[in-house]
């Protein structure tokens, strides 16, 4: 802090500047807008001093990389130590097509896996499922059983490689699908490391791939947090993701607010089912979106280290370092990207990835230019992949510490942030926690009034989009575009007909049947799952088990 | 002038109802009613609810490829069972190379990602007939 | 046409009872001449008025007895109502969404409306609509409002079962209370009862009907569902039969549906009145005559009403 009479003296000075020089500027020309505002719409003032930062003291509120509150990051040498994670969320068609696209990514020098799934096995629904016609095999990999499993994953060493799954409703029955492959690889599942994505409240919220009500999905949750703080210690058993909310519309304190209050509701629900809160809360992981406005993102992201670090120590009396560490993945904004002149998009997603990096991230995924048309071509993911690289190894950014602490603008907005978000959260908890909240339609409605709010600005052009609404051309045609072959659904079609055909039926029944047992029971769901996982029995054929035991949800549709 | 109603539905699996919220919202600001009918939709279920509800215009959002498969048959349904009088438009990702089947399987706009709302708007108000009073 | 299109509302296409509501909805001569001929034809449908504020999962409830309705082969039609935009005279019809199960249904038609004109009240076409669907062959039919003061109270006025639903944790029972709108009820939900403090309030609304009700020898009951899963619908439909079993058996159906009619009738009459007062060659000579203070309201009423009567219908 500086001192008091050197703070007025910067008050003084910084009205005299304002009376003698600013005004006469003004009033020859004055201001692009009357007034200005970040891409959340919170207001940017003209300059920052001192004076805005001046109740920020360094030790308690800023700290050092790896110590509480992590402000500055969660480990001491950032990425002098090691790079981020470079981490392209893939997948498509069949589990030949995605084993494919795996090595070939591994081959360019990425260092971990990302599965995206196809809506039907995100859905709990087989690829042979009529909710399933035309949907498989399009946004990710249809995954019906472990047969499609082990192909996916074929010649892919699991303990040399961290795997993260984008998946959430039936995020059980993949993990023990994963285990399964482990196991037929000789791979101990204590050394299995990688990330389900298993955050089921945003689904509600925002992404919409929930099957079942609150209360049950729950439950999967913590069953899975019990089980692997027992049999898979390294494996981040939940991300929990504000990207979807971010790309749903929401601002950067909703997204920073929304997800830490995510957070706290799965943090209660392992204390509920009697977990000890150092026991689960090191595994629990989180996942951002970086939109763009370059400072804001960077503010963002120190903003809610600081903020569940607190959170972990003053309301759950965390006492593992661990426990408050708040580690996360970065996707850049895809709702950012345009159709316009798509290659406009390689700029976007490069300030987007560096701001992700300037923010401290644990690991990171670029889009591909091409995404807002359809799934990204192999060239696109490359040049995406390379966007990480040349800023990894080029810029220069890696080689110090969070460079951008102290910037007067980016600490003031990291404590406005955090004020807005901690406000957001005591009203959800003045709602009853975020599980009521959702149930209550105050996540949609806040979300989607933001929404809203920036269209109308693009259409009333304050707001400009390059390309979109400025700076337009006449384009002749989109570039290539990848194209998932529509045979992909016939040919899963005839595979899990054999599958059925060839499978032990007896052994399926009977641990479809013992699932159903647990199910009704208070027992944890995992090995059960496992154990059908192993017979062969489809995704499908389980998650009708349990949607019979625990009902489907319907959305409070807030529109 | 009669108002002009609208069902927005999201057909298929994905969940992305951003896009969708936004067009209805805009739609009703516009002056039209709008029901709306949240995601996973099926086409069969979709023209159902179009038929009960009489409306001008059928409006289709899909972000996860599907719309090839299934804007087509909703329109075909909607041809069948309600005549030629019902505007279909659908939105959200869709290739431009994909447009022109769409538009011969019976969509009559597809507006892409960036589209401005007002375009939207002002097609469906230059499309339906209002005139009438039927 | 008009022919046309009746003969294919008589033969239960959907489409054209459709095609039929929105020509009430919006008023049209045709619209009017087909009532004309459909109104003689009702009569048989019960009609249950469903009402609460907003969030309190009506919507729902009514999905879940819709359902259970039809495990009974009955027909059923659903008129649901949300408010109108007063700024742009737009609409969002929400109710669907909690719906989507009854969509592919042959025994049900679900139609949603704005309330247009019709301030915060049971709209006139939502009425016509109800005719229309009566005479569809709909065994029940199932109003949906949004219960904000007036629509509530309008619910009665279309009803013979009305169904308020309430939900822990609103705290707006006691406004409720004061709106005296407990009055209309006939059956009271508490809906997500699985929420903390249901009992409480199961407990303060049979306090408050204790008092008194409507109709001598019906005690309201107050029901606990959370209609998501269906707990409790069954006591709901349980309900509404034993209402209209105890308005047949009492012999008050027959003079309810009277009162109801007359009351409609008489509405009808005095916005007739209005319209044409609105639209009068007098009028607006008379009214500047009182904004002069040369003539007093009550004489300029007088005057005005007998100078319509006078003249020949416009």
């Amino acid at each position: 802090m500086l001192k008091e009479e050197a703070m007025q003296a910067i008050s003084v000075a910084k009205e005299k500047w304002e009376r003698e020089k600013l005004q006469k500027t003004l009033s020859k020309q004055p201001e692009r807008h009357p007034d200005f505002m970040t891409v959340s719409g919170y207001p940017v003032e003209r300059l920052y001093t001192p004076a805005d930062i001046r109740y920020l003291d360094y030790l308690e509120d800023i700290g050092f990389p790896g110590e509480y509150p992590f402000t500055r990051g969660v480990q001491p040498t950032m990425y002098r130590g090691r790079l981020w994670t470079m981490r392209q969320y893939a997948g498509f068609g069949t589990a030949v097509e995605s084993n494919q696209r795996y090595k070939y990514l591994l081959s360019q020098g990425q260092t971990g896996l990302s599965v995206a799934f196809d809506l039907p096995t995100q859905i709990g629904y087989d690829s042979d499922h009529p909710m399933a016609e035309g949907e498989v095999g399009k946004v990710g990999v249809a995954i019906s059983s472990l047969a499609d499993m082990e192909v996916l994953f074929d010649g892919i060493p699991l303990d040399k490689v961290s795997t993260s799954m984008t998946i959430n409703a039936t995020a059980a029955v993949l993990l023990c699908m994963y285990m399964a492959v482990a196991e037929k690889q000789g791979v101990a599942w204590k050394d299995l490391r990688g990330t389900i994505q298993n955050d089921i409240l945003k689904e509600y919220a925002a992404r919409g791939t929930y099957i079942f009500p609150p209360g049950p999905s729950m439950r999967l949750v913590t069953d899975i947090f019990a089980f692997c703080s027992r049999e898979l210690p390294e494996w981040n058993t939940i991300s929990i993701s504000g990207y979807h909310m971010r790309e749903a519309g929401a601002t950067a304190a909703q997204e920073i607010a929304f997800t830490l209050a995510d957070g706290i509701a799965y943090v209660d629900a392992g204390l509920k089912a009697g977990l000890q809160v150092d026991n689960f809360a090191p595994r629990l992981a989180f996942f951002f979106a970086c939109h763009n406005d370059f400072l804001e993102e960077i503010a963002k992201f120190r903003a809610a280290r600081r903020l569940w670090a607190k959170i972990m120590k003053e309301r759950f009396g965390a006492r593992d370092p661990r426990s408050m560490m708040l580690r996360f993945h970065t996707q850049t904004a895809g709702c950012t990207l345009t159709a316009q002149q798509p290659l406009n998009n390689i700029i976007r997603v490069a300030l987007q990835a560096l701001a992700a990096v300037l923010g401290g991230t644990q690991s990171l995924h670029t889009n591909s230019f091409d995404e807002a048309l359809a799934l990204p071509t192999e060239e696109a993911v490359r040049i995406a992949l390379r966007t990480q690289q040349v800023i990894a190894y080029e810029s220069g950014v890696a080689e110090t510490i969070d460079p951008l602490a102290g910037s007067y603008y980016i600490e003031a907005m990291t404590n406005r942030l955090e004020k807005e978000a901690a406000d957001y959260i005591k009203k959800i908890d003045d709602l009853g926690g975020s599980v009521k909240a959702i149930e209550q339609g105050y996540l949609q409605k806040e979300i989607q009034d933001s929404s809203y709010r920036y269209q109308k600005d693009i259409e009333s052009g304050r707001r400009i989009v390059v390309g979109v609404n400025k700076f337009q051309i006449q384009e002749k045609s989109q570039p290539k575009i990848l194209r998932v072959d529509p045979a992909v659904g016939e040919a899963q079609i005839q595979r899990l007909k054999e599958l059925r055909a060839q499978r032990d039926n007896r052994a399926v029944q009977e641990s479809l049947a013992k699932l159903r047992q647990v199910a009704v029971s208070e027992d944890n769901l995992m090995p059960v799952i496992y154990q059908a996982v192993k017979t062969y029995a489809t995704l499908g054929e389980i998650c009708d088990v349990l949607r019979d035991v625990f009902g489907e949800y319907r959305p409070v549709e807030i529109v | 002038m009669r108002k002009i109603r609208v069902l927005v539905a999201k057909v298929g699996l994905d969940g992305h109802d951003r896009g969708a919220k936004v067009i209805a919202r805009a739609f009703r600001d516009a002056g039209m009613e709008v029901v709306y009918t949240g995601i996973r939709q099926t086409p069969e279920q979709v023209v159902a609810a179009a038929i009960q509800e009489d409306v001008d215009v059928v409006g289709l959002s899909s972000l996860s490829g599907a719309h090839e498969h299934l804007f087509p048959r909703v329109a075909k349904l909607v041809k069948k069972q309600m005549g030629d009088k019902v505007l279909i438009v659908g939105g959200g990702i869709i290739p431009e190379e994909d447009i022109p089947a769409l538009k011969e399987a019976g969509i009559t706009a597809v507006f892409g990602p960036g589209t401005s709302l007002k375009e939207i708007i002002d097609f469906i108000k230059a499309n339906v007939d209002v005139g009438q009073a039927d | 046409m008009l022919e046309q299109l009746l003969r294919e509302f008589y033969q239960g296409s959907k489409l054209a009872a459709a095609r039929i509501i929105t020509m009430v909805e919006n008023d049209t001569p045709a619209g009017r001449e087909i009532l004309r001929k459909l109104y003689p034809k009702g009569g048989r449908a019960y009609i249950v008025g469903m009402t609460g504020p907003a969030g309190s999962g009506k919507s729902t409830l009514t999905n879940s007895l819709v359902k259970l309705m039809r495990q009974q082969n009955y027909r059923v039609g659903v008129v649901a109502v949300d408010p109108t935009s007063p700024f742009t005279g737009g609409a969002l019809l929400g109710d669907r969404v909690r719906m989507g199960d009854l969509a592919l249904d042959p025994g049900v038609f679900i139609r949603s409306m704005g309330t247009r004109g019709d301030l915060g009240g049971l709209s006139w076409a939502a009425r016509d609509a109800l005719t229309v669907l009566d005479a569809f062959g709909c065994d029940y039919l199932i109003a949906e409002t949004v219960g904000t003061g007036q629509s509530q109270v309008d619910v009665a006025t279309v009803a013979d079962t009305v169904i308020m639903v309430t939900v822990p944790g609103l705290g707006d029972d006691i406004q409720a209370a004061k709106a005296g709108i407990m009055e209309i009820g006939n059956i009271f939900v508490v809906n997500k009862a699985d929420r903390g403090d249901a009992d409480q309030v199961v407990r303060f609304l049979q306090a408050t009907l204790e008092l008194g009700s409507r109709d001598a020898g019906w005690q309201p009951p107050v029901i606990k569902t959370i209609a998501w899963q269906g707990t409790g619908v069954e006591e709901v439909l349980k309900a509404i039969l034993a209402h209209r079993r105890f308005l047949e058996q009492a012999g008050l159906l027959a003079g309810l549906r009277q009162a109801r009619m007359k009351e409609e009738v008489m509405r009808r009459v005095e916005r007739m009145i209005l319209d044409r007062l609105n639209n009068g060659i007098q009028t607006g000579a008379v009214l500047s005559r009182v904004y002069a203070r040369e003539l007093d309201p009550w004489t300029a009423a007088e005057k005005m009403l007998q100078s319509m009567l006078c003249s020949k219908q416009e």
